[in-house]
Parts: structure tokens; C-alpha cells; sequence
């Protein structure tokens, strides 16, 4: 079995996302999915802290302090991008003007339910940020995580044990060992297996029913 | 003459009551008003609803307004990250109250109470934790929650550039909170990098307008951020 590196799964989501869409990038993972971006396709970027047109880290010596990501790390603006206010950038994301977010979860159910903020219901101090906002604005909402938890518990579930961020919001999970599509009223279906995974494999690390693509 | 300009903090902070609900701008360091928060811990006033992203870090600035015992609650979408220990202390204490809102309803939240509108529905949080207790409503075929407006009673917000009649303009992603929250408060307060002659800042190029801010004060950042 060879699953997916995390280079693997950025690269496999990037080329999924046609030119011209407009995408958000959750925190963490997801990030990665812009450094694989084919140089010849325009997709831009946006940041929750208001920047569309989000280009890439920049050298050591060219940091803008007053341009960060929604990670507060330092980025770069490309040619055509654009600044503007929380509630404008809000707006972008809340109004259905995103065709993608990407965001990493602890949890996606088979109806499309994503948990991602909160590990109990009296977590000390959760935090949600952007996420429920991404998750009920963006036109699509992809997930890319680990296939399981470190300890080995399936993250794709019949129903979230974990608090909603937001209710039959996931389309697609792209995993180290596979990539998932969320239909509704049937529930994931197996678009790609990572070299030498078996179906049975995959049902075996999965805690909802799988289904191989008609 | 209209001159909102001030020079000292003490002018800035003047005023600023025991009990306000004070918005708090930036995201990260980008326009976060520093200076300003110093000075409010300065001026003494407590018993504050602070609203700020995050619940402060380190021991400086918000964290130290919380770790004087001047906040009463903290309204924030995101009050877990790496230096957020004052605050984490203090809310296993239950000595501080938390709201937590997504950052969206957050901004759109204080957009309303600078426009005059109470409350709005939004799909954001429907079916989640958070929008228990709160009137959902469904519209075209989807369900809603209704959110309230976020008046408050000070802003204190940083802008790179300010004149005498308040018009403010922001550099890269500062506008972030900053123009927002100017627009929600009583009392708006704007610590900036320039003092501009009117005119100077080309009107095209002005993100905040005068009449949205009461007092400016100039606060140079230094080289780095120039």
C-alpha cells in the first residue's frame, strides 16, 4: 500500500480545479494546494482577511508587513488582485461568489455534514473562525485530511460524532488513500484508490458504507 | 475648524466609561492598534466587552487589558492560538465570558450596526452548536438563523494614513476589522502612520469616511512598517 503523500493530495486536488475559479484555502493542509497550481491556469485566491488574488510566500528580504493570510503568514498579491474590508471579504464568501473552499476536517459524514472546529460540545474555548462561514457560502466545499485519525478511528463517518460546522456541505474528500465523491442520497463513492489499496482496504478504514462508481 | 486630530493619548482616550463594549480592530498584526490598546489600559477603564478576532496573545496589549481584570467578556471568533494563554486561564477560571461568532457573522454583524439594521438572517451556523437558542427562519427553501447587530460604544482602530475631518486609507490587507468596526462605534478612535493635509489623500482613495471617525492620533510604527 502506498498512500498518498500530502505533496500527492495537494497536487490531485490542484489539477481537479478548472482556470478561472475562484477558491479559498483553508488553514493548515489545504494551503499546500496552491504551490500545485499548473503555472498556466489562472485560479485565484482568496483570504478571508481580504485579498483575492493571493499570490506566494514571499523571498525574506520582499516581506509586506501589512499583507498576511487568513494563517497570518506573509503572501504576496499578484497582478489584478485586489484588497477590501472583513465584511466585504465576508460578503465574497457568504453571497455564494466562491466556486471552492477547501477545508480540513475532523470528521465528514456520508450526507455531507463536516466537522472541523470543535472536538466536544464543552471544548475549553473552541474556535471556530471562517470555517461555518466557508462552509455554508462557498459553492463547493472539498476536504482534504489523513484517511483516519492518528490512532487510527475512521474520519469518513455514517453521522459527525462532533460538533456541525456545518450541516450536507462536503461534495468531495480527497484522503491519503483515496479520493470520495459525496452523493446525495447515496453517500461516498470511490472515484480513486491510492496505489495498492484494495476496496476492501479502504471500506475497512472508512466508518460509513463505500460505493464503487457505477 | 474641524480638527479631530489629537496629539496626546490621554485626548484619544478620553471619556471611554466603565462597562463599553469597544471594538478592537486588525487580524494578526496587520492593523492591529497597538498603541491604542496601550493607552486604554492606561486610561483605567474596566468591566469592558471587548470584540477583537482573537482573545489576545502573549502578555501585551488585549491579553494584558484581560490579565488586569478590565474585560468582562470577549467577543471573538477565534480565541485559541498559539500565545493565547492569559485568556485560556482566565476562561477555565470563569473569571471572562466568551461569544464566540464566526468570523463572517462577526464582520457583517458590526456592518449592520453601522448601517442601521438591527438584525439579518444568515445561512452561517444553521444546524451547528451555535445557533442554539437563536430564531431560524427559512427563506427560498433554506433554513437561516437570525443574528443581531454589534453596536458598540468605542472603536479603536489603526489606518496608514488619517486628516483632520477623519477620512482614513489603509495599506494592503489592513482594512481587514478596521473599516468595518469604524463604522459601528460610538466613539471611533484611529491611530495612524501619516497625518495627511485634506485633500491629500485622493478622495477616490479614501476606504473610511470622516464622518465615521471622531479622533485621530498619529502613531509611528517605524521603518518596518513605513
Amino acid at each position: 500500500m502506498q498512500p498518498f503523500s500530502r505533496g500527492q493530495m495537494a497536487a490531485k486536488l490542484a489539477g481537479d480545479i478548472p482556470e478561472g475559479w475562484f477558491v479559498n484555502l483553508g488553514i493548515g493542509i489545504p494551503t499546500m494546494v496552491a504551490d500545485h497550481v499548473p503555472a498556466d491556469r489562472e485560479v485565484i485566491l482568496h483570504s478571508e482577511n481580504g485579498v483575492l488574488g493571493m499570490g506566494p510566500a514571499p523571498a525574506a528580504d520582499k516581506v509586506d508587513p501589512w499583507l498576511i493570510n487568513a494563517g497570518k503568514q506573509p503572501v504576496t498579491l499578484r497582478k489584478g488582485g485586489s484588497y477590501f474590508h472583513h465584511a466585504d471579504s465576508f460578503s465574497i464568501i457568504r453571497g455564494g461568489h466562491l466556486d471552492l473552499c477547501v477545508l480540513g476536517a475532523f470528521e465528514v459524514a456520508e450526507n455531507g455534514d463536516i466537522a472541523n472546529w470543535a472536538t466536544s460540545e464543552n471544548d475549553t474555548a473552541p474556535a471556530v473562525g471562517g470555517a461555518m462561514d466557508l462552509a455554508a457560502g462557498a459553492k463547493r466545499l472539498w476536504v482534504m485530511m489523513e484517511h483516519t485519525t492518528k490512532d487510527g478511528r475512521p474520519k469518513l463517518v455514517e453521522r459527525c460524532g462532533y460538533p456541525l460546522t456545518a450541516p450536507g456541505a462536503v461534495s468531495r474528500i480527497y484522503t491519503n488513500l483515496g479520493i470520495f465523491e459525496v452523493v446525495k442520497g447515496q453517500g461516498f463513492v470511490v472515484r480513486e484508490m491510492a496505489p495498492g489499496v484494495s476496496f476492501e482496504e479502504l471500506q475497512a478504514k472508512s466508518g460509513a458504507k463505500l460505493h464503487r462508481p457505477a | 475648524m474641524i480638527n479631530k486630530i489629537v496629539t496626546t493619548m490621554a485626548e484619544a482616550m478620553a471619556g471611554i466609561r466603565d462597562g463599553s463594549t469597544v471594538l478592537i480592530g486588525g487580524f494578526g498584526s496587520v492593523g492591529q492598534p497597538d498603541a491604542l490598546i496601550e493607552a486604554l489600559i492606561e486610561q483605567g477603564a474596566s468591566g469592558l466587552t471587548c470584540v477583537a478576532n482573537n482573545a489576545g496573545t502573549g502578555h501585551a496589549g488585549l491579553a494584558r487589558l484581560m490579565e488586569l481584570g478590565r474585560v468582562r467578556k470577549i467577543i471573538c471568533s477565534f480565541p485559541r492560538s498559539a500565545g493565547s494563554t492569559v485568556f485560556e486561564e482566565l476562561y477555565r477560571l470563569g473569571k471572562i465570558e466568551l461569544e464566540i461568532v464566526p468570523q463572517g457573522t462577526m464582520a457583517e454583524r458590526m456592518r449592520a450596526a453601522g448601517a442601521g439594521v438591527p438584525a439579518f438572517y444568515t445561512a452561517t451556523s444553521v444546524g451547528t452548536p451555535l445557533a442554539r437558542g437563536k430564531e431560524e427562519r427559512e427563506f427560498n427553501g433554506r433554513r437561516y438563523v437570525m443574528e443581531h447587530a454589534l453596536n458598540a460604544d468605542v472603536a479603536l482602530v489603526e489606518a496608514w494614513e488619517g486628516d483632520r475631518w477623519g477620512n482614513l486609507a489603509y495599506r494592503a490587507s489592513g482594512q481587514n476589522f478596521n473599516a468595518v468596526m469604524a463604522t459601528a462605534a460610538e466613539l471611533t478612535i484611529a491611530q495612524v502612520s501619516r497625518i495627511r493635509e485634506l485633500g491629500e489623500i485622493q478622495p477616490e482613495h479614501v476606504h473610511t469616511p470622516g464622518i465615521f471617525v471622531n479622533r485621530v492620533i498619529h502613531v509611528d510604527r517605524g521603518p518596518d512598517w513605513a
